[in-house]
Protein backbone atom coordinates (compact mmCIF):
# COMPACT_ATOMS: atom_id res chain seq x y z
CA UNK A 1 0.00 0.00 0.00
CA UNK A 2 2.82 2.34 0.92
CA UNK A 3 4.68 1.51 -2.25
CA UNK A 4 1.74 2.45 -4.46
CA UNK A 5 1.47 5.84 -2.80
CA UNK A 6 5.12 6.56 -3.41
CA UNK A 7 4.64 5.62 -7.04
CA UNK A 8 1.88 8.12 -7.44
CA UNK A 9 4.08 10.78 -5.90
CA UNK A 10 6.91 9.91 -8.26
CA UNK A 11 4.59 9.91 -11.21
CA UNK A 12 3.36 13.31 -10.23
CA UNK A 13 6.89 14.60 -10.03
CA UNK A 14 7.48 13.33 -13.56
CA UNK A 15 4.38 15.11 -14.82
CA UNK A 16 5.45 18.31 -13.16
CA UNK A 17 8.94 18.08 -14.59
CA UNK A 18 7.60 17.45 -18.08
CA UNK A 19 5.15 20.29 -17.76
CA UNK A 20 7.82 22.71 -16.57
CA UNK A 21 10.38 21.75 -19.24
CA UNK A 22 7.92 22.16 -22.07
CA UNK A 23 6.50 25.31 -20.55
CA UNK A 24 9.98 26.82 -20.77
CA UNK A 25 10.33 25.58 -24.34
CA UNK A 26 7.02 27.15 -25.25
CA UNK A 27 7.92 30.40 -23.54
CA UNK A 28 11.35 30.97 -24.99
CA UNK A 29 11.01 29.95 -28.61
CA UNK A 30 9.60 32.36 -31.10
CA UNK A 31 7.98 31.59 -34.41
CA UNK A 32 7.86 27.88 -33.64
CA UNK A 33 9.16 25.03 -35.77
CA UNK A 34 12.84 24.41 -36.14
CA UNK A 35 13.98 27.02 -33.67
CA UNK A 36 12.35 24.86 -31.03
CA UNK A 37 14.09 21.65 -31.94
CA UNK A 38 17.50 22.60 -30.58
CA UNK A 39 15.88 23.79 -27.38
CA UNK A 40 13.84 20.60 -27.06
CA UNK A 41 16.99 18.58 -27.61
CA UNK A 42 18.79 20.49 -24.85
CA UNK A 43 15.99 20.00 -22.35
CA UNK A 44 15.13 16.38 -23.09
CA UNK A 45 18.43 14.82 -24.15
CA UNK A 46 21.13 16.78 -22.33
CA UNK A 47 19.44 18.00 -19.20
CA UNK A 48 16.80 15.46 -18.23
CA UNK A 49 18.10 12.46 -20.18
CA UNK A 50 14.59 11.42 -21.16
CA UNK A 51 15.81 10.49 -24.61
CA UNK A 52 18.99 9.50 -26.43
CA UNK A 53 20.00 11.69 -29.35
CA UNK A 54 19.13 8.83 -31.72
CA UNK A 55 15.58 8.80 -30.38
CA UNK A 56 15.48 12.55 -30.80
CA UNK A 57 16.28 12.12 -34.50
CA UNK A 58 13.46 9.58 -34.81
CA UNK A 59 11.07 12.00 -33.17
CA UNK A 60 12.00 14.79 -35.57
CA UNK A 61 11.43 12.47 -38.52
CA UNK A 62 8.04 11.40 -37.16
CA UNK A 63 7.07 14.96 -36.28
CA UNK A 64 7.96 16.18 -39.75
CA UNK A 65 5.85 13.58 -41.45
CA UNK A 66 2.75 13.78 -39.26
CA UNK A 67 0.35 16.71 -39.26
CA UNK A 68 0.45 19.46 -36.69
CA UNK A 69 3.09 21.77 -35.30
CA UNK A 70 6.44 20.02 -34.94
CA UNK A 71 6.89 21.17 -31.36
CA UNK A 72 3.50 19.80 -30.33
CA UNK A 73 4.36 16.47 -31.92
CA UNK A 74 7.68 16.36 -30.13
CA UNK A 75 6.13 17.28 -26.77
CA UNK A 76 3.47 14.58 -27.08
CA UNK A 77 5.99 11.95 -28.08
CA UNK A 78 8.51 12.76 -25.34
CA UNK A 79 5.73 12.92 -22.75
CA UNK A 80 4.28 9.56 -23.82
CA UNK A 81 7.67 7.94 -23.78
CA UNK A 82 8.67 9.21 -20.33
CA UNK A 83 5.37 8.96 -18.48
CA UNK A 84 2.59 7.52 -20.62
CA UNK A 85 -0.65 9.22 -21.61
CA UNK A 86 -0.70 11.78 -18.80
CA UNK A 87 2.94 12.55 -19.44
CA UNK A 88 2.01 13.35 -23.03
CA UNK A 89 -0.89 15.45 -21.80
CA UNK A 90 1.15 17.54 -19.37
CA UNK A 91 4.07 18.04 -21.76
CA UNK A 92 1.74 19.24 -24.52
CA UNK A 93 -0.25 21.39 -22.13
CA UNK A 94 2.96 23.01 -20.88
CA UNK A 95 4.11 23.73 -24.41
CA UNK A 96 0.83 25.26 -25.51
CA UNK A 97 0.13 27.35 -22.41
CA UNK A 98 2.62 30.25 -22.91
CA UNK A 99 1.57 30.86 -26.53
CA UNK A 100 -2.07 30.75 -25.51
CA UNK A 101 -1.64 33.06 -22.52
CA UNK A 102 0.47 35.62 -24.37
CA UNK A 103 -2.09 36.01 -27.15
CA UNK A 104 -4.96 36.24 -24.67
CA UNK A 105 -3.18 39.02 -22.80
CA UNK A 106 -2.14 40.82 -25.99
CA UNK A 107 -5.65 40.70 -27.38
CA UNK A 108 -6.83 42.78 -24.43
CA UNK A 109 -5.16 45.88 -25.80
CA UNK A 110 -3.02 45.54 -28.92
CA UNK A 111 -5.66 44.72 -31.49
CA UNK A 112 -8.19 47.34 -30.53
CA UNK A 113 -6.52 50.55 -31.64
CA UNK A 114 -6.26 49.57 -35.28
CA UNK A 115 -8.00 52.77 -36.41
CA UNK A 116 -5.03 54.93 -35.58
CA UNK A 117 -3.14 56.00 -38.74
CA UNK A 118 0.31 55.34 -37.34
CA UNK A 119 -0.61 51.96 -35.87
CA UNK A 120 -1.83 51.13 -39.33
CA UNK A 121 1.54 52.16 -40.84
CA UNK A 122 3.29 50.03 -38.25
CA UNK A 123 1.21 46.98 -39.16
CA UNK A 124 1.74 47.54 -42.86
CA UNK A 125 5.46 47.44 -42.23
CA UNK A 126 4.97 44.24 -40.23
CA UNK A 127 3.08 42.63 -43.08
CA UNK A 128 5.87 43.48 -45.51
CA UNK A 129 8.26 41.71 -43.15
CA UNK A 130 6.01 38.67 -43.01
CA UNK A 131 5.77 38.45 -46.79
CA UNK A 132 9.57 38.43 -46.93
CA UNK A 133 9.69 35.61 -44.36
CA UNK A 134 7.18 33.65 -46.40
CA UNK A 135 9.07 34.23 -49.65
CA UNK A 136 12.21 32.95 -47.96
CA UNK A 137 10.28 29.93 -46.71
CA UNK A 138 9.14 29.21 -50.28
CA UNK A 139 12.73 29.34 -51.51
CA UNK A 140 14.11 27.08 -48.80
CA UNK A 141 11.22 24.59 -48.98
CA UNK A 142 11.69 24.36 -52.73
CA UNK A 143 15.44 23.84 -52.34
CA UNK A 144 14.92 21.07 -49.76
CA UNK A 145 12.26 19.30 -51.82
CA UNK A 146 13.40 16.07 -53.46
CA UNK A 147 13.07 16.79 -57.15
CA UNK A 148 11.77 14.13 -59.48
CA UNK A 149 9.25 14.26 -62.35
CA UNK A 150 6.63 13.11 -59.90
CA UNK A 151 7.21 15.73 -57.20
CA UNK A 152 7.58 18.61 -59.66
CA UNK A 153 4.36 17.51 -61.39
CA UNK A 154 2.57 17.45 -58.04
CA UNK A 155 3.89 20.91 -57.22
CA UNK A 156 2.73 22.33 -60.57
CA UNK A 157 -0.69 20.69 -60.22
CA UNK A 158 -1.02 22.11 -56.71
CA UNK A 159 -0.17 25.59 -57.96
CA UNK A 160 -2.69 25.35 -60.81
CA UNK A 161 -5.40 23.96 -58.53
CA UNK A 162 -4.96 26.67 -55.92
CA UNK A 163 -4.25 29.69 -58.13
CA UNK A 164 -6.38 29.04 -61.20
CA UNK A 165 -9.22 26.93 -59.84
CA UNK A 166 -9.02 28.20 -56.26
CA UNK A 167 -9.44 24.73 -54.81
CA UNK A 168 -9.35 24.66 -51.02
CA UNK A 169 -6.00 23.63 -49.56
CA UNK A 170 -7.50 20.71 -47.65
CA UNK A 171 -8.92 19.12 -50.78
CA UNK A 172 -5.62 19.42 -52.62
CA UNK A 173 -3.86 17.63 -49.76
CA UNK A 174 -6.54 14.97 -49.44
CA UNK A 175 -6.58 14.35 -53.17
CA UNK A 176 -2.85 13.70 -53.38
CA UNK A 177 -2.82 11.55 -50.23
CA UNK A 178 -5.60 9.35 -51.61
CA UNK A 179 -3.91 9.23 -55.01
CA UNK A 180 -0.61 8.14 -53.48
CA UNK A 181 -2.34 5.41 -51.47
CA UNK A 182 -4.03 4.11 -54.61
CA UNK A 183 -0.75 4.27 -56.47
CA UNK A 184 1.05 2.30 -53.76
CA UNK A 185 -1.72 -0.29 -53.61
CA UNK A 186 -1.85 -0.79 -57.38
CA UNK A 187 1.90 -0.91 -57.84
CA UNK A 188 2.26 -3.51 -55.09
CA UNK A 189 -0.55 -5.60 -56.56
CA UNK A 190 1.08 -5.36 -59.98
CA UNK A 191 4.43 -6.58 -58.64
CA UNK A 192 2.62 -9.44 -56.88
CA UNK A 193 0.81 -10.56 -60.03
CA UNK A 194 3.97 -10.51 -62.10
CA UNK A 195 5.77 -12.54 -59.51
CA UNK A 196 3.00 -15.13 -59.46
CA UNK A 197 2.98 -15.49 -63.26
CA UNK A 198 6.65 -16.36 -63.23
CA UNK B 1 -23.01 26.96 -32.35
CA UNK B 2 -19.91 29.10 -32.67
CA UNK B 3 -17.74 27.01 -30.32
CA UNK B 4 -18.42 23.83 -32.21
CA UNK B 5 -17.67 25.56 -35.49
CA UNK B 6 -14.39 26.98 -34.19
CA UNK B 7 -13.38 23.60 -32.83
CA UNK B 8 -14.20 21.80 -36.06
CA UNK B 9 -12.46 24.32 -38.36
CA UNK B 10 -9.30 24.26 -36.27
CA UNK B 11 -9.43 20.50 -35.89
CA UNK B 12 -9.37 20.22 -39.67
CA UNK B 13 -6.51 22.71 -39.85
CA UNK B 14 -4.54 20.77 -37.22
CA UNK B 15 -5.19 17.53 -39.05
CA UNK B 16 -3.94 18.76 -42.40
CA UNK B 17 -1.00 20.94 -41.49
CA UNK B 18 2.10 19.17 -42.67
CA UNK B 19 5.52 20.76 -42.50
CA UNK B 20 4.93 23.52 -39.99
CA UNK B 21 2.83 26.59 -39.58
CA UNK B 22 3.14 28.46 -42.86
CA UNK B 23 1.33 25.79 -44.82
CA UNK B 24 -1.76 26.36 -42.69
CA UNK B 25 -2.19 30.00 -43.72
CA UNK B 26 -4.35 29.25 -46.80
CA UNK B 27 -6.56 27.01 -44.66
CA UNK B 28 -6.95 29.64 -41.98
CA UNK B 29 -7.85 32.26 -44.57
CA UNK B 30 -10.42 29.89 -46.00
CA UNK B 31 -11.95 29.12 -42.60
CA UNK B 32 -12.01 32.73 -41.50
CA UNK B 33 -13.49 34.02 -44.75
CA UNK B 34 -16.15 31.41 -45.34
CA UNK B 35 -17.43 31.83 -41.79
CA UNK B 36 -17.14 35.62 -41.88
CA UNK B 37 -15.09 35.65 -38.67
CA UNK B 38 -12.34 38.14 -39.47
CA UNK B 39 -10.96 40.09 -42.41
CA UNK B 40 -7.78 38.88 -44.06
CA UNK B 41 -5.83 41.93 -42.99
CA UNK B 42 -6.20 41.07 -39.30
CA UNK B 43 -5.11 37.52 -40.01
CA UNK B 44 -1.99 38.80 -41.75
CA UNK B 45 -1.32 41.21 -38.90
CA UNK B 46 -1.64 38.31 -36.52
CA UNK B 47 0.80 36.20 -38.51
CA UNK B 48 3.32 38.99 -38.03
CA UNK B 49 2.56 39.24 -34.32
CA UNK B 50 2.91 35.44 -33.98
CA UNK B 51 6.44 35.61 -35.32
CA UNK B 52 7.35 37.91 -32.47
CA UNK B 53 5.47 36.16 -29.66
CA UNK B 54 6.56 32.95 -27.95
CA UNK B 55 5.23 29.54 -28.84
CA UNK B 56 4.21 27.64 -31.95
CA UNK B 57 2.69 29.76 -34.66
CA UNK B 58 -0.36 27.49 -35.01
CA UNK B 59 -1.27 27.96 -31.35
CA UNK B 60 -0.91 31.74 -31.53
CA UNK B 61 -3.18 31.97 -34.56
CA UNK B 62 -5.80 29.60 -33.19
CA UNK B 63 -5.91 31.48 -29.89
CA UNK B 64 -6.20 34.79 -31.69
CA UNK B 65 -9.00 33.76 -34.05
CA UNK B 66 -10.82 32.08 -31.17
CA UNK B 67 -10.63 35.05 -28.84
CA UNK B 68 -11.59 37.58 -31.51
CA UNK B 69 -14.55 35.49 -32.62
CA UNK B 70 -15.95 34.15 -29.37
CA UNK B 71 -13.92 35.40 -26.41
CA UNK B 72 -11.85 33.37 -24.00
CA UNK B 73 -13.84 30.17 -24.38
CA UNK B 74 -13.52 30.50 -28.13
CA UNK B 75 -9.76 30.67 -27.71
CA UNK B 76 -9.76 27.52 -25.57
CA UNK B 77 -11.89 25.66 -28.08
CA UNK B 78 -9.93 26.74 -31.17
CA UNK B 79 -6.58 25.95 -29.54
CA UNK B 80 -7.71 22.51 -28.39
CA UNK B 81 -9.02 21.91 -31.88
CA UNK B 82 -5.68 22.64 -33.50
CA UNK B 83 -3.67 20.61 -30.94
CA UNK B 84 -5.82 17.49 -30.55
CA UNK B 85 -5.23 15.90 -33.99
CA UNK B 86 -1.44 15.90 -33.61
CA UNK B 87 -1.75 14.83 -29.98
CA UNK B 88 -3.75 11.74 -30.84
CA UNK B 89 -1.84 10.95 -34.01
CA UNK B 90 1.45 10.99 -32.12
CA UNK B 91 -0.01 8.82 -29.36
CA UNK B 92 -1.22 6.40 -32.02
CA UNK B 93 2.20 6.39 -33.67
CA UNK B 94 3.84 5.80 -30.30
CA UNK B 95 1.57 2.99 -29.10
CA UNK B 96 0.49 1.32 -32.34
CA UNK B 97 2.78 1.80 -35.29
CA UNK B 98 6.21 2.38 -33.92
CA UNK B 99 7.81 1.75 -37.28
CA UNK B 100 5.57 4.01 -39.28
CA UNK B 101 8.55 5.49 -41.09
CA UNK B 102 9.21 2.11 -42.73
CA UNK B 103 5.65 1.67 -43.94
CA UNK B 104 5.52 1.95 -47.74
CA UNK B 105 2.01 3.46 -47.83
CA UNK B 106 3.01 6.09 -45.33
CA UNK B 107 6.30 6.80 -47.09
CA UNK B 108 4.65 7.31 -50.48
CA UNK B 109 1.94 9.50 -49.00
CA UNK B 110 4.61 11.71 -47.45
CA UNK B 111 6.50 11.96 -50.73
CA UNK B 112 3.28 13.19 -52.31
CA UNK B 113 2.47 15.61 -49.51
CA UNK B 114 5.80 17.46 -49.53
CA UNK B 115 5.45 19.17 -52.92
CA UNK B 116 1.83 20.05 -52.07
CA UNK B 117 3.13 21.83 -48.98
CA UNK B 118 5.60 23.80 -51.10
CA UNK B 119 2.70 24.81 -53.33
CA UNK B 120 0.55 25.84 -50.38
CA UNK B 121 3.29 27.99 -48.90
CA UNK B 122 3.73 29.65 -52.29
CA UNK B 123 -0.01 30.35 -52.28
CA UNK B 124 0.26 31.90 -48.82
CA UNK B 125 3.21 34.08 -49.86
CA UNK B 126 1.54 35.29 -53.05
CA UNK B 127 -1.75 36.02 -51.31
CA UNK B 128 -0.14 38.04 -48.56
CA UNK B 129 1.83 40.02 -51.17
CA UNK B 130 -1.30 40.72 -53.21
CA UNK B 131 -3.08 41.88 -50.09
CA UNK B 132 -0.20 44.13 -49.07
CA UNK B 133 0.64 45.70 -52.37
CA UNK B 134 -2.53 45.74 -54.43
CA UNK B 135 -5.07 45.49 -51.64
CA UNK B 136 -6.79 42.48 -53.26
CA UNK B 137 -7.39 39.03 -51.87
CA UNK B 138 -6.64 36.57 -54.63
CA UNK B 139 -5.14 36.35 -58.10
CA UNK B 140 -8.51 36.48 -59.83
CA UNK B 141 -9.15 39.91 -58.29
CA UNK B 142 -6.34 41.29 -60.43
CA UNK B 143 -8.78 42.84 -62.89
CA UNK B 144 -9.99 45.41 -60.39
CA UNK B 145 -6.88 46.75 -58.77
CA UNK B 146 -7.53 50.08 -57.09
CA UNK B 147 -4.16 51.05 -55.73
CA UNK B 148 -0.51 50.10 -55.82
CA UNK B 149 1.59 50.41 -52.69
CA UNK B 150 5.01 51.50 -53.92
CA UNK B 151 6.47 51.74 -50.44
CA UNK B 152 5.39 48.15 -49.80
CA UNK B 153 6.97 46.97 -53.06
CA UNK B 154 10.19 48.74 -52.18
CA UNK B 155 10.29 47.20 -48.70
CA UNK B 156 9.54 43.66 -49.84
CA UNK B 157 12.05 43.71 -52.71
CA UNK B 158 14.79 45.30 -50.62
CA UNK B 159 14.32 43.08 -47.56
CA UNK B 160 14.03 39.97 -49.72
CA UNK B 161 17.34 40.72 -51.43
CA UNK B 162 19.02 41.48 -48.11
CA UNK B 163 17.77 38.26 -46.51
CA UNK B 164 18.90 36.25 -49.51
CA UNK B 165 22.48 37.30 -48.83
CA UNK B 166 22.44 37.46 -45.08
CA UNK B 167 20.60 35.32 -42.56
CA UNK B 168 18.59 37.59 -40.31
CA UNK B 169 16.73 36.50 -37.20
CA UNK B 170 13.00 36.49 -38.06
CA UNK B 171 12.03 38.46 -34.95
CA UNK B 172 14.60 41.12 -35.78
CA UNK B 173 13.35 41.27 -39.36
CA UNK B 174 9.75 41.67 -38.26
CA UNK B 175 10.51 44.38 -35.73
CA UNK B 176 12.77 46.21 -38.18
CA UNK B 177 10.22 46.10 -40.99
CA UNK B 178 7.49 47.34 -38.64
CA UNK B 179 9.48 50.45 -37.71
CA UNK B 180 10.71 50.91 -41.27
CA UNK B 181 7.07 50.82 -42.38
CA UNK B 182 6.08 53.28 -39.70
CA UNK B 183 8.86 55.65 -40.82
CA UNK B 184 8.41 55.32 -44.58
CA UNK B 185 4.61 55.44 -44.61
CA UNK B 186 4.57 58.40 -42.26
CA UNK B 187 7.08 60.18 -44.46
CA UNK B 188 5.21 59.55 -47.71
CA UNK B 189 1.99 60.47 -45.98
CA UNK B 190 3.52 63.74 -44.77
CA UNK B 191 4.99 64.58 -48.16
CA UNK B 192 1.81 63.54 -49.89
CA UNK B 193 3.61 61.33 -52.42
CA UNK B 194 2.70 57.75 -53.36
CA UNK B 195 -0.56 58.30 -51.57
CA UNK B 196 -2.30 55.06 -50.74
Amino acid sequence: MKKVKKNIKEKFRDYLKLFWSFFKIGLFTFGGGYAMISFIEKETVEKNKWLTSDEMMDIIAIAESTPGPISVNAATFVGAKTAGFWGAFFATFGLVLPAFAVICILSLFIFSFNDNKYVNFFFRGLRAGVSVLLLNAVVSFFKNMKKSYMTVAILILTLIASFVFEVEAIYVLLYFIVLSLIYTFVSRAYVDIRRRKK
Amino acid sequence: MIYLQLFWEFFKIGLFTFGGGYAMIPMINQAVQSNGWLDLESVYNMIAVSEATPGPFAINIATYVGIETAGFLGAVVATSGVVLPSFFIILAVYYIFRNINNNIFFKNAMTAVKPVVVGLITLAAVNILLNNIFNIEKVSDFVNIQSVDWVGIFMVVWLFIVTRFKKINPILLIVFSAFLGLGLYSLTDYLGVFTV
